[in-house]
């Protein structure tokens, strides 16, 4: 594991020695994050979001176990307890539009960190198990988001799971069974409500797990970079601590500072008012809209009108949604081109820019605008291309595309020529 | 062979929905769909001219408003509105000492039991009731207003989007509908025990417009025409959405700055750790 130029962990003290011997999590944390980490030396700022994130699981996991505290998962007080603690618990309404708005964030960072990964093919060997586990870690978080919206029980929590729980009814022969299953009932109630809450719960700190496996498949062939160029020598790379320690540092300042302005000043603006609406079974609302970083699945669902050959049109939207996702775990098989950057890639970047970009704005607008024309039909050739993007289009740019000449290392298209680089520049950080 | 098969995949999704876009393209085509007429006769809330006091990032609460529109809320609003999730305590908030909420606390009959026999009674409020409701329950709301239930009010306004104006341009948006358009949709008119109001979604509303000039008499001298006394009841009512938003705002800006330095001082501790690696402009 790691590079043979990468430091050692040398405890300084009676202390840290005695505690390597015994317990050597200091040693783990310097080879993880620590000096003894090497990086390369041209990571640009697009790779913070995987820090970022990190940063969000935590402040989600905190702010929620709070939350928990004050909150009671039956649906007759659900909706009572949270303006409680919007009213009478301290800091409570701090804790309650930092985690809601924190799960926005969470999801912005994290598509930040996928975006990435899309235009650099992160995905490529030998960082395929990365990517597997990040997928992964992502179908996680939208099944937390989604309990987790259900629990404030207001009339988008409770529609939005009559909904989305309703998705398993279109499967065929299992599907009605299945539905009441998993709800517990014929309609999101008490018993949906308790297990959401109790799962809601529970996931995140399987995301936690996952996202240490994620982090362990990485330090195996170590962080991609912008040229996808591979770590050939010494000069190539610097030690994550204190370089990107210190970069790090300063994109977490900017994200807060971005949280805080909503957390602040706009707490509301990423919600739905309907939500304030105590949930009533008689009422539906008039829009049945997700939270908004569902949007471009939830218009992959509805893009499918009609029933086509011998599926039915709600069967179709279902696999359609579901299997949008789960072909990112096929990707690293179907993009076959050497060459990993986007910007050495002229065929797939005018596809990745023009192509796969304004669908996804197209899918995002439309899965929040109601199922109406022109967004239905915006939606469908949206659709259309999205899986023509992943499924044919990449495959055979994979083929005929003539990448442009990569530099010989990453000290070259950084410094312009690898003797520029002096010999152990790197192995003694200016403090 | 993945590649092979994913592309007749891809090649399945891309022609299912296009074949739902052709067929939703075609319909579009060739029929017309007309929105009914309530959409003709809706508009858009504004809210009142000089907006809230409490409007936009360093905006505050006006105390004598508050405490105008509680006056309006108690006197006109609390026959058919229930407040459930505010209590009586929380009106220090609008500037009234201990012995003030406690009285105002008293003016109000909540539900209590005899403390000899059991029974339920009535009884004088205290400061840690929540307001009581009209109504004994849904039903009851249901059989008094025409099988319409009042909602609830403590969260009303962030209930809808921009919802302190809509408050305010729901009880300002009785009137009858715009002659103009009538004769563009003379089928159009408001049932029977509805009322029309502009602004309400479907423009036909249960509730009877609730305010006439003079209606209240203000303790502040305060002319309580039509406009004003919406205006005072829909910040009274964002006050009870959300007693915290100023504080809220308040404590932003504290966070921001010190955010602002830190995240100021991480971009100059980046470039000192940085500088030793950087390519020099001279190379």
């Amino acid at each position: 594991m790691s590079f043979s130029w990468a430091r050692q962990y040398e405890p300084k003290n009676g202390f840290t020695q005695w505690m390597d011997e015994r317990l050597p999590l200091p040693r783990l944390v310097y080879n993880a994050v620590g000096a003894g980490y090497p990086v390369p030396r041209n990571l640009n700022y697009m790779w913070n979001f995987g820090v970022l994130a990190g940063f969000f699981l935590v402040l989600q996991i905190i702010t929620g176990v709070v939350l928990a505290m004050h909150y009671a998962s039956d649906a007759t007080v659900a909706f009572a307890k949270v303006e409680h603690i919007m009213r009478d618990v301290n800091w409570g309404w701090l804790m309650r539009y930092a985690h809601a708005n924190g799960a926005s964030f969470f999801f912005i960072v994290i598509y930040m960190h996928i975006f990435r990964g899309f235009f650099y093919s992160s995905y490529k060997a030998p960082r395929e198990m990365i990517w597997l586990l990040g997928v992964v870690i992502f179908l996680l978080m939208m099944a937390t988001a989604f309990m987790g919206y259900v629990l404030p029980w207001g009339q988008m929590s409770f529609w939005g799971a009559k909904v989305i729980t309703g998705l398993f009814g279109a499967i065929p022969l299992v599907g009605e069974p299945l539905q009441v299953w998993l709800l517990g009932g014929f309609a999101p109630d008490d018993a949906a409500l308790n297990r959401f809450f109790s799962l809601h719960f529970l996931l995140p700190f399987v995301i936690a797990g996952v996202v240490i496996m994620h982090i362990w498949a990485l330090h195996i062939p170590g962080s991609s970079n912008p040229t996808g160029v591979e770590v050939k020598q010494e000069s190539d790379t610097v030690p994550f601590h204190p370089y990107y320690t210190a970069k790090d540092g300063f994109g977490l300042g900017v994200i807060l500072i971005l949280f805080a302005i909503m957390v602040f000043f706009l707490p509301n603006a990423l919600g739905h008012p309907d939500n304030y609406i105590e949930a009533n079974p008689l009422s539906t609302p008039a829009h049945i809209v997700p939270e908004w970083y569902f949007w471009p699945f939830y218009a992959i669902l509805r893009a499918f009108t009609v029933d086509f050959l011998f599926i039915p049109a709600k069967l179709m939207g279902v696999i359609a949604m579901f299997g949008s996702i789960l072909i990112w775990f096929i990707l690293p098989w179907l993009d076959r081109s050497p060459v990993r950057s986007g910007h050495y890639r002229p065929l797939f970047r005018k596809f990745f820019w023009f192509g796969l970009i304004p669908a996804m704005v197209v899918l995002f607008i439309c899965g929040g605008a109601p199922a109406e024309e022109p967004y239905v039909m915006l939606s469908q050739l949206a659709t259309a291309y999205y899986f023509l993007h992943f499924l044919v289009i990449i495959p055979i740019i994979g083929q005929i595309e003539k990448p442009k000449p990569l530099p010989y290392s990453i000290t070259e298209a950084v410094l312009g020529s690898d003797k520029k680089a002096v010999k152990g520049e790197n192995a003694t950080p200016a403090v | 062979m993945i590649r092979i098969l994913a592309i007749l995949g891809g090649l399945f999704f891309a022609v299912a929905s296009l074949w739902a876009f052709g067929l939703g393209a075609f319909t579009a085509a060739t029929t017309t769909t007309e929105k009914p007429a309530e959409y003709a006769f809706h508009e858009e809330w504004t809210g009142p001219e000089d907006g809230f006091s409490f409007d936009g990032i360093v905006g505050n609460w006006d105390r004598q408003q508050l405490q105008r529109g509680y006056q309006v809320y108690k006197e006109v609003c609390a026959a058919c509105h229930s407040l459930n999730y505010v209590a009586f305590r929380n009106l220090a908030d609008l500037g009234y000492n201990d012995a003030e909420v406690k009285a105002e606390a008293a003016s109000w009959t909540v539900p209590g039991i005899d403390p000899n026999t059991g029974e339920a009674v009535g009884r004088p409020g205290l400061p840690t009731d929540n307001f009581p409701s009209p109504y004994a329950n849904n039903v009851a709301a249901a059989a008094a207003n025409n099988n319409a239930i009042p909602p609830d009010l403590s969260l009303m306004t962030k209930a809808r989007k921009n919802g302190s104006d809509y408050v305010y341009s729901l009880l300002v948006g009785y009137g009858s509908p715009d002659p103009e358009k009538l004769a563009k949709y003379p089928e159009f008119e408001t049932p029977d025990g509805l009322y029309f109001n502009k602004y309400f979604p479907n423009v036909n509303i249960a509730m009877a417009p609730p305010l006439n000039t003079g209606q209240v008499i203000y303790a502040d001298g305060t002319e309580a025409t039509i406009s004003q006394m919406s205006e005072d009841v829909a910040a009274f009512l964002s006050w009870t959405a959300e007693p915290t938003m100023v504080k809220r705002k308040q404590t932003g800006w504290p966070v921001l700055g010190f955010l602002l330095f830190a995240t100021i001082l991480a971009w100059f501790a980046k470039k000192q750790v940085w500088s030793s690696v950087k390519p020099r402009k001279d190379d």
